[in-house]
């Protein structure tokens, strides 16, 4: 094993590393004033760890000779995948913040380190092969989360979503170590491809709950029904800039994850844990369906959505072929655009004070204050109930079309049904801005930024996007394959 | 002969400051007794070879652990005959997790003759160069093959340091109270004053 190859696998990690550390001298020497360089730089070294990711993505990097220090960390094909997504939703979530921090004078230039540095532990999440790597980079993003959802720390709110994140993480943290260690100490080694080898003779009853725990702990990071106790609460008290980036890059981090575990470290046992995973996911889509139709704020109830979305997404997993992963990134990367899309319409909802706006009451009749905002989240509902012309009904398909053709039909056929309760509230979001009584209250908001990003994500999903899914499928089933590398 | 010597001193010191750690009666006596529990354990694996780990034992909990319990014991104001008097009131619950944990002991001891646990085997890739001692060769292992995950480590101490600050410092301008003058101008006396007519003998009620 030669470094200087190692060094040369990691090269995205380095460049967000550095440039972590450079911006935080600027943030520390050039103070307040210095917001707005720092983000523009972050976002600019995100845009150059993502090029330098692209490679891998397109020569479909795979097995050995992706692999840098003794098979702790993978920069193949997969990983490359996972990357570009959750840069892209990094950019876009240092791009609405300066807005919205800026109105409440709590924007510092700490804001944009703290996101590369979480967005660097993503990263690190989403090549880990190695247990002691997972882990790292799990708590350097996590914590790095905790210290964003209480940035308002004026704001009792954003501070008890700041608390309540932290104390819940870390109990998730304690499950998931103490799977690991279980795993380490039954198998006798960490790496995932010694521990898929150890298993496959079979898994003995301790190795069993080792895998038991360490899926709890991921299915905390993911949201996932009974572990999602947290994120409508999380969702709502953060300040709506840092919900979005939570609602999108650590989701696709910890989904890369949990299928780079189950599919790799636990491959070879993958019935064991395949009907953990349909329960989680067929829990996630009916909690997340029936919790949000009593929801009056916006805010939790996208949580709701999102708890519902990582229900579908892990029927891609459930069904543990390349189609089904595919189909998993397929459905991830739909997934990050309509959230970045109807959490940015959120925070552009804005009254004649400047407060935002986050409740139902509020947006009555927005379609005659608001006429463009209204029609893109008109489009993003529609998208994320699942209605045909919209990218959302095709992530959909993908998703169950895996899961039929791994035999999982009934999996298939309670998640078509469920995702009907789920329309009920998308489509009242719908109901509530076009046919009710005007109220005139979301009035301004807005800047270049927001509208930018909204209209790219709602064109995205919108008939046109579809154009563009021949292009996508084909680089989910390029990275896809990278977790298969037998096949 | 020494070695033998050695080890019944620091196993007697250990147990001795553990039972003054909690017989004691002054909070700050008993973290003082700890850190000479620490001390003593440090010894012990001195004794056994382990020299980094009594290091750390020396390092962590004495100098940080230790010192942190005796500044909270300081600053708090703990009553000890205040946490006495709960003692008839969680008998019970004490006496239940006593059975648990003795319970625990019994099925320890039983299943230590069952034989042992079927584990996984190491691939002994990492085993030590015994010529070596273990810092040299635990200092081997995290510089050259963790390398990654090391400094990943000291990124995950930096952004704890970062966050601690964030969420803590204040500009001194609001520190320190500094002058409202709208909120001075507009006091007026109706706000700021009450007219009272007390009675004899009773105390004024605001």
């Amino acid at each position: 094993m030669d470094y200087a190859t190692s060094f040369g696998l990691i090269i995205p990690e380095l460049v967000l590393t550095g440039s972590g550390l450079v911006l935080l001298m600027i943030a520390a020497f050039g103070g307040e004033k210095a917001s707005r360089l720092v983000s523009i730089l972050a976002a600019v070294a995100l845009g150059a760890a993502g090029s330098l990711t692209i490679p891998a993505l397109a020569n479909g990097a795979g097995g050995d000779a992706s692999m840098a220090f003794y098979g702790q960390i993978s920069a193949d094909a997969f990983s490359a995948f996972a990357k570009l997504l959750v840069y892209a939703a990094a950019i876009g979530c240092l791009m609405i913040a300066p807005g919205f921090f800026g109105q409440r004078r709590a924007m510092k230039p700490e804001y944009p380190v703290l996101v590369l540095f979480a967005t660097l532990g993503m990263s690190i999440m989403v090549s880990a092969t190695d247990l002691m790597t997972l882990y790292i980079g799990l708590e350097l993003n996590s914590l790095a989360a905790y210290v964003l959802a209480s940035f308002l720390r004026n704001d009792s709110r954003s501070a008890e979503a700041g608390l309540k994140y932290f104390v819940l993480g870390a109990l998730a943290s304690g499950i998931l170590l103490y799977g690991m260690s279980l795993t380490y100490g039954f198998t006798g080694t960490t790496s995932f491809a010694g521990i898929r080898a150890a298993q496959e003779a079979g898994l003995s009853t301790g190795a069993l709950f080792g895998l038991i725990f360490v899926l709890a702990g991921l299915a905390f990071k993911i949201s996932a029904v009974p572990f999602h106790m947290w994120t409508p609460d999380v969702y709502q008290g953060a300040p709506t800039p840092v919900t979005t980036f939570f609602a999108t890059a650590p989701k696709v981090a910890a989904v890369a994850l949990t299928a780079r575990v189950a599919l790799d470290a636990f491959g070879s046992q993958a019935d064991a844990w395949r009907q953990i995973v349909i329960f989680a996911a067929l829990a996630s889509i009916i909690v997340g369906a029936l919790g949000a139709i009593g929801q009056n704020n916006l805010k939790r109830l996208l949580a709701y959505s999102s708890i519902n979305n990582v229900g579908f997404i892990l029927i891609g997993l459930a069904a543990a072929t390349v189609e089904g992963a595919s189909a998993m990134l397929f459905y991830l990367t739909t997934y990050v655009v309509m959230s970045l899309g109807s959490f940015v319409a959120v925070l552009m909802l804005r009254n004649g004070e400047g407060e935002n706006l986050e409740t139902f009451e509020d947006i009555a009749g927005l379609s005659s204050t608001r006429p463009g905002v209204a029609l893109c989240l008109l489009a993003l509902m529609f998208s994320l109930a699942g209605i045909p012309p919209l990218l959302g009904f095709w992530a959909k398909v993908e998703v169950f079309n895996a899961a039929i053709q791994a035999g999982l039909v009934p999996l298939a056929v309670i998640g078509i049904a469920a995702s009907v309760i789920g329309a009920f509230y998308y489509i009242k979001f719908v109901k509530v801005m076009y046919f009710e009584e005007p109220v005139g209250r979301a009035t301004k908001g807005g800047s270049a930024a927001h509208w930018a990003i909204l209209i790219i994500c709602t064109l995205l999903i919108s008939p046109l996007g579809f154009l563009l899914t021949r292009g996508l499928q084909a680089m989910t089933d390029t990275a896809a394959a990278g977790l298969f590398p037998g096949v | 002969m020494i070695q033998a010597i050695a080890f019944y001193l620091f196993a007697t010191m250990v147990i001795a400051s553990g039972v003054l750690t909690i017989m004691s009666r002054n909070p700050v006596h008993s973290v003082l007794w700890l850190i000479l529990a620490f001390f003593n354990a440090a010894g012990l694996m001195v004794l056994l070879g382990a020299e980094f780990i009594a290091m750390l034992l020396v390092v962590v909990y004495v100098g940080a652990v230790a010192v942190l319990f005796l500044f909270v014991v300081m600053m708090l104001d703990v009553d000890m005959a205040e946490l006495r008097a709960g003692f008839i009131k969680n008998f019970p619950l004490g006496i239940a997790i006593a059975l648990v944990l003795l319970a625990e002991l019994v099925l320890g001891i039983g299943a230590l003759g069952a034989g042992p646990l079927e584990l996984g085997t190491a691939s002994g890739a990492n085993a030590p160069n015994l010529a070596n001692s273990n810092i040299e060769n635990i200092g081997a292992l995290l510089y050259s093959k963790y390398i990654f995950v090391f400094e990943a480590a000291g990124l995950i101490l930096l952004v704890a340091m970062i966050g601690a600050i964030v969420l803590t410092h204040r500009d001194l301008k609001t520190t320190r109270g500094h002058q409202n003058i709208t909120k001075q101008v507009r006091r007026n006396p109706k706000e700021a004053t009450q007219m009272k007519q007390p009675t004899v003998g009773e105390g004024v009620e605001l």
